[in-house]
């Protein structure tokens, strides 16, 4: 039987979708059968992140409304072992889906995958509310600015109330240098503000753009520190035990080598 | 060394402390859920039963929405703090 974990922020633009993709793409390389569902419909945006945007023929309001099997709208990722991807419709909206119509839906797909990632829209409307339906664990993505660490409090709030206890944050775009002359909230400061579980924390690297213009998820890449950041976070919610990144010490040694050398630390 | 010399003379607040605190003033009042009409509201009902019972100074009488730690776990919870002080004690009550 496979869990149902959704990717929820309230606002938009913390990287909810990249790490949808990352973590699925992750769960996938550690040999488990993964399927991931955009509900951002009328917004879609985990097909091109993944790379998968030119493979699209049925989509979940597709599924849904009866119109194809669950089967003909799953793409296999042929990259990625066990790898699937349910996109949203982009020419409807969030009203075409219903949270009963979720739950229906999720449930099928917990019969044959280990995993089912649901990428959540941004808001706290019908498109959370579908989003959230279905879902037994929740992951809350922020980012360490007032606005992004004010609106996980909300949703944080909503989850609890619609009995989804326990969600965890992951703290995305950290910036080592900026925390340390206090420029940007550490990981302390916003755990102590929100007061859940740390599942994660994800380093601002370059690397997830260029990986994103590619469409190949950074958790492959093993130079890359957000890649090493996704991957622990992949072996954190199959129940290992692994420290949490210190993004203070391997940044600051090259901080401190590379001023050493009169070099712009970057 | 700029800024070495800064924290001796004691620099001023980080713009982080700045986020820290506005963000901590805001959720209370996103998590409790209160515009302040509904305070003034509970305000008003509180002053006419206590009125019952005593003489209280309407005047410097304070309602305010905090936040606490929960008595079970960790959990930060909104907390109702009021501050009412009373002038005389009737003796209707005996």
């Amino acid at each position: 039987m496979g869990e149902v974990i959704v990717i929820t922020s309230g606002k938009g633009g913390v990287g909810k979708t990249t790490t949808t993709a990352n973590i699925g793409c992750g769960l996938a390389l550690q040999g488990k059968k993964v399927v991931l569902i955009d509900t951002d419909i009328g917004l879609r945006n985990l097909d091109v992140v993944m790379g998968l945007e030119n493979r699209i023929v049925y989509d979940l309001v597709d599924v849904v409304e009866g119109t194809c099997r669950i089967k003909q709208a799953l793409i296999k990722d042929k990259r990625y072992e066990g790898l699937h991807l349910l996109p949203a419709a982009q020419t409807r909206d969030k009203s075409a889906v219903t949270p009963e119509q979720m739950v229906k839906l999720t449930d099928e797909l917990k019969q044959e995958f280990d995993f089912i990632l649901v990428d959540c829209p941004a808001g706290i409307e019908q498109g959370f509310k579908n989003a959230i339906a279905g879902a037994s664990r929740a992951i809350v993505v922020t980012t360490p600015e007032v606005s992004a660490v004010r609106d996980a409090d909300r949703i944080i709030g909503l989850l609890e109330a619609n009995e989804l206890r326990n969600p965890k944050l992951l703290i995305n775009r950290v910036r080592p240098d900026m925390v340390k002359r206090g420029d940007m909230m550490s990981i302390d400061d916003i755990i102590d503000i929100l007061a859940i579980d740390l599942i994660g924390v994800v380093p601002d690297d370059e690397k997830i753009i260029v990986s994103t213009n590619r469409g190949e998820p950074a958790v492959t890449d093993t130079k890359s520190l957000a890649g090493e950041a996704y991957r622990s976070i992949t072996r954190r919610i199959l129940g290992e035990n692994v420290p949490i990144l210190n993004l203070e010490t391997e940044e600051g040694i090259m901080f401190k080598l590379k001023k050493l050398f009169g070099l712009r630390a970057n | 060394m700029l800024l070495d010399l800064s924290k001796i003379f004691g620099r001023s607040k980080n713009s982080k402390d700045f986020a820290k605190e506005r963000l901590k003033l805001v959720l209370i009042h996103d998590r409790a859920n209160v515009s302040p009409q509904f305070l003034e509201m509970v305000k008003g009902e509180i002053i006419k039963v206590i009125s019952n019972y005593m003489d209280i100074d309407e005047d410097t009488l304070d309602i305010q929405m905090t936040r606490t730690k929960s008595e079970e776990g960790d959990r930060i919870v909104p907390a109702l703090v009021a501050n009412i002080p009373i002038r005389n004690v009737k003796n209707s009550g005996k």
